[in-house]
């Protein structure tokens, strides 16, 4: 006998990535046919309406537990057992630090913030306000609060990274979505997180290694930011002894800031990269690249699947995780509809497509057998420990023709072959280059 | 070192997966434990951390309340510095109408000690008649512990700050029990006052005269070291100053001094009212900075608890005082509390007290908790306060300065409130003290403060929301 339980916490806040965990384990407890646990914002709210669920009194601030089990109590249990495992991190007698501030009483090189946005401002403040450079994963933050914070880091001599920075590498070590990459010359500053995914992991694919990610965050070359942390980026991979070449991924920028961008004096050379019609994409960026160091341009690995060019196909459906790859992917294809589930619409109060598969399984799920479904697969660490377990079921079930960009390394702890080999037998073809899937997918018209 | 040049160290804020994937690259994090803001402030936290006086005008606040040499002066009449129809009370302003029990009591043995009514009656009908001015003691340069009521016959500490010239003042502590200060107003309570007017007062105030300035700072910084956290417990100060004061009460009074020392000696919470003051003055020191979110003042009434910042010069933000939580004497239990009351909380603010909770194990059961849960308290404190006392300094956590100087904007981070060690006065007027314990301030009235930061400064921004800017 199934019941179902709605459960609000008031006041109890736990991160989106720990709660989706949390709902998955539970929805893989015997006897669970629905879990949800989650942050009561609007969007979870109407998820579990979905769920046919009715919807509580509750806020963004509540903790909403939702059940559709035999034993909903039991779930609860093992719910707030979880809870309690993730919420004690491996932190010692000491109790933990609650702010940025009070954390950098011990020293550190670095600040991570990946608080939702509309929070996000104390924390990379604080950061800044020691002298610390930042970066900031999180989305959201408003354009003036991202020049006021900008602003601050020129008197204190110090980077920040985004707002809505998705990946960094510096000397190794990779942050927020970051693919594991082999040591070597080339610098990337990057406006999009996933722009950069996709060139370091072609140019680590090619064999030649990646010094370090600076991600700027979108908005860094418009009018109102002025291009600063660009800049600074530019300047620091400039001084930077084992960086040889720098690959430059911007966006439209403003015509006096694409200027300063331009003429700043810089020793090492620059490819740039910037998605717009006619423009080099970003695998042709990365050849450029190759080129510009002398290094040979390698074929870049697919897996091509049956299905070829029918009449049936009349539309190009874009399901994406990285923005700048689906723009990407709009560009070559030339037409289609494409949705960013990275988007901040798609994302407060819950964690980003790469760690959460849901709203593109449910995507999936809606494709007609007329639709071409193009979707991006990105790896690395941050990201869902293994897309192929939740996405390639749905890629075999639907009825829409699938290919499938994966942007990944081999050293990636998913697994490169092993995700390509599941999405190929769910059906997929499957590239390493974005725009070659694109130009795939566009060809199956 | 560039932060290109090595891997780095990350303080992580947010999502656990980020932070795992570094520690899975064995790179070295120290996470937040981070949590939404107080409930209705993210708006104002963000427009008062981007004010651009704030950070300098919090830096000099801070120095000026940990840099303050407070220095016993004097000991003088309050006729001095208070005009005759003028009684000074604890906490934010109030008047006869809202008054709790013990302030009344309070109030109506101020009344019958300065002979201005015949019986409680006939002080309960003037004071109501608004006979005398009622103004709350930190208007008047002056703290008192509970009720706080000062009339002008009493005596007063005087305190005077030598580096930066403030002085305050505070009343004589009368020990505990029935006491004034508590709202009793039985005959042995005006009978001891009326002694502490005529003996005790021009004995110590010649004894002063004597001994020329007592640095405070260097006394309380000793007393710490010796298990006083100077609200609850002051057992060492009370010590150290007898020891600073005997031989000159012998030769100031010579005819009283026994009965001067006995007093004194007999009384281990005698020293608070002159941290009060020592406490005061730092906390003075650091008011009307524009700009600055530091707290400068909490206060009680019994009816309401108030705090003061310094860039909002001397506007309360008030919300209800709580009940203690802690342990009764005798039969009196949570039903004969009064809700907290004093200026005592200046401690609090000036990093003493609560705060210092880790210096003082010898009490942690008196306010209901063992050793570790003091630590802790004094610990989670860091959280929310924006320096470490320089001169007052914990042993047991390794000489680390105490907590000092909260921020309204950790407060509405963190969502920590300060802890506050409070004596707890019996609800019915005339009862006296019931007990000791531990106090919750009320959040909204540091959550008005940080709305009413914000409502000072113009938008810092200029823009409604994300997204509101494309590029070109």
């Amino acid at each position: 006998m199934t019941r179902e339980l709605v459960l609000v916490r008031r006041g109890a806040y736990h991160d989106s990535v720990t709660l989706m965990r949390i709902s998955r384990a539970l929805t893989e407890m015997p006897g669970v046919s629905a879990a949800m646990v989650a942050m009561a914002t609007d969007l979870n709210l109407s998820v579990i309406r979905d769920l046919g669920f009715p919807a509580p009194e509750a806020g963004p601030g509540d903790l909403l537990i939702a059940l559709r089990a035999e034993a909903p109590e039991a779930a609860v249990a093992e719910a707030d057992r979880l809870l309690s495992t993730f919420q004690q991190p491996q932190t010692p007698a000491e109790q933990p630090p609650l702010t940025t501030r009070s954390a950098l009483r011990t020293s550190a090189d670095l600040v991570l913030v990946s608080v939702p946005g509309e929070y996000a401002f104390a924390e990379a403040h604080d950061a800044v306000q020691a002298g610390l450079p930042v970066m900031i994963f999180s989305d959201g933050v408003t354009v003036g609060q991202e020049r006021w914070l900008k602003e601050l880091a020129e008197t204190k001599d110090v980077l920040v990274m985004g707002p809505d920075c998705g990946t960094a590498a510096i000397a190794g070590v990779g942050l927020g979505f970051a693919n594991v990459l082999t040591p070597g010359p080339v610098g990337v500053v990057a406006a999009s997180g996933t722009g950069a995914q996709q060139v370091t992991c072609l140019l680590d694919w090619a064999g030649t290694g990646v010094s370090h990610v600076l991600g700027v965050g979108g908005r860094d070359l418009s009018a109102e930011v002025g291009g600063l942390s660009t800049l600074r980026a530019l300047r620091m991979l400039d001084d930077d002894p084992a960086t040889e070449l720098i690959v430059l991924i911007s966006k439209p920028a403003a015509p006096e800031v694409a200027r300063a961008v331009q003429e700043a004096p810089l020793r090492t050379p620059v490819v740039r990269a910037l998605l717009r019609e006619g423009g080099p994409d970003l695998t042709e960026a990365t050849e450029q690249a190759l080129r510009a160091l002398k290094r040979p341009v390698p074929e870049w690995p697919a897996w091509p699947a049956w299905s070829g060019r029918t009449a049936r196909h009349k539309a190009i459906k874009g399901l994406y995780s990285g923005g700048t790859l689906g723009t990407e992917a709009a560009l070559v294809a030339g037409q289609g509809d494409f949705v960013d589930f990275g988007d901040d619409v798609y994302t407060r109060g819950r964690a980003h497509p790469m760690i959460d598969p849901t709203l593109r399984v449910e995507a999936l799920s809606r494709a007609g057998d007329t639709e071409v479904v193009l979707m991006d697969v990105v790896l690395g660490h941050g990201a869902d420990p293994d897309p192929a377990a939740s996405l390639a079921h749905a890629v075999a079930r639907t009825p829409a023709t699938v290919v499938v960009a994966l942007i990944g390394t081999e050293g990636d702890p998913q697994d490169l072959h092993r995700q390509a080999a599941a999405f190929r037998e769910a059906g997929a073809a499957v590239f390493t280059s974005n725009a070659q899937a694109a130009r795939h997918a566009r060809s199956l018209l | 070192m560039t932060l290109l040049s090595a891997p780095p160290r990350v303080v992580t804020v947010g999502a656990g997966l980020l932070d795992e994937s570094l520690r899975a690259q064995a790179v070295p994090t120290v996470p937040v434990s981070w949590r939404p803001p107080l409930p209705g402030t993210a708006r104002a936290l963000v427009t008062v951390l981007a004010d651009p006086r704030r950070q300098a005008a919090n830096e000099l606040a801070v120095r000026r309340l940990t840099s303050a040499r407070p220095q016993l002066v004097r000991v003088r009449r309050a006729s001095e510095v208070l005009d005759e129809d003028t009684f000074l009370h604890a906490g934010p302003p109030i008047e006869w109408e809202r008054a709790s029990g013990p302030m009344r009591g309070a109030l109506i043995g101020a009344m019958l000690l300065e002979g201005r009514a015949r019986d409680e009656r006939a002080a309960e009908r003037a004071l109501a008649a608004g006979a005398v001015a009622l103004r709350p003691c930190h208007e008047h340069g002056a703290v008192g512990p509970m009720a706080g009521v000062v009339s002008p016959s009493m005596w007063l500490f005087e305190v005077r700050d030598d580096e930066h010239g403030g002085t305050a003042y505070c009343s004589l502590n009368e020990g505990l029990g029935k006491v004034l200060r508590y709202g009793a107003y039985g005959p042995e309570v005006l009978e001891r006052l009326r002694w502490m007017d005529e003996v005790l007062g021009p004995a110590l105030a010649a004894t002063l005269e004597r001994t020329g300035p007592i640095d405070l700072r260097s006394l309380m910084a000793q007393a710490l070291q010796m298990g006083d956290e100077l609200h609850n417990r002051n057992r060492a100060a009370t010590s150290l100053l007898l020891r600073e004061l005997a031989p000159a009460v012998v030769e100031a009074a010579p005819d009283t001094a026994a009965q001067v020392l006995r007093f004194v000696n007999g009384n281990d919470h005698f020293f608070l009212n002159a941290a009060m003051a020592a406490a005061k003055v730092s906390t003075d020191a650091a008011r009307d900075i524009p700009g600055s979110s530091l707290v400068v003042a909490m206060a009680r009434n019994g009816t309401d608890f108030g705090v003061q910042v310094s860039g909002l010069g001397g506007r309360w933000f008030t919300g209800p005082a709580g009940v203690p939580d802690g342990l009764y004497l005798g039969a009196y239990g949570p039903g004969d509390a009064n809700p907290d009351i004093g200026d005592s909380t200046i401690t609090e603010t000036s990093g003493l007290g609560g705060f210092a909770m880790a210096a003082a194990p010898a009490i942690v059961r008196f306010v209901g908790g063992e050793v570790a849960d003091a630590v802790r308290a004094t610990r989670s404190m860091y959280e929310i306060t924006l320096a470490e006392h320089p001169a007052y300094q914990i042993p047991g956590l390794g000489f680390r300065g105490t907590p000092v100087g909260i921020d309204v904007t950790l407060v509405a981070r963190t969502g920590l409130l300060p802890v506050v060690n409070t004596g707890i006065a019996g609800r019915v007027a005339g009862t006296g003290q019931v007990g000791a314990g531990l106090v919750k301030p009320p959040v909204e009235a540091f959550t008005a403060a940080l709305l009413a930061l914000a409502d000072e400064i113009s938008d810092p921004f200029d823009d409604q929301g994300p997204r509101t800017s494309s590029p070109q």
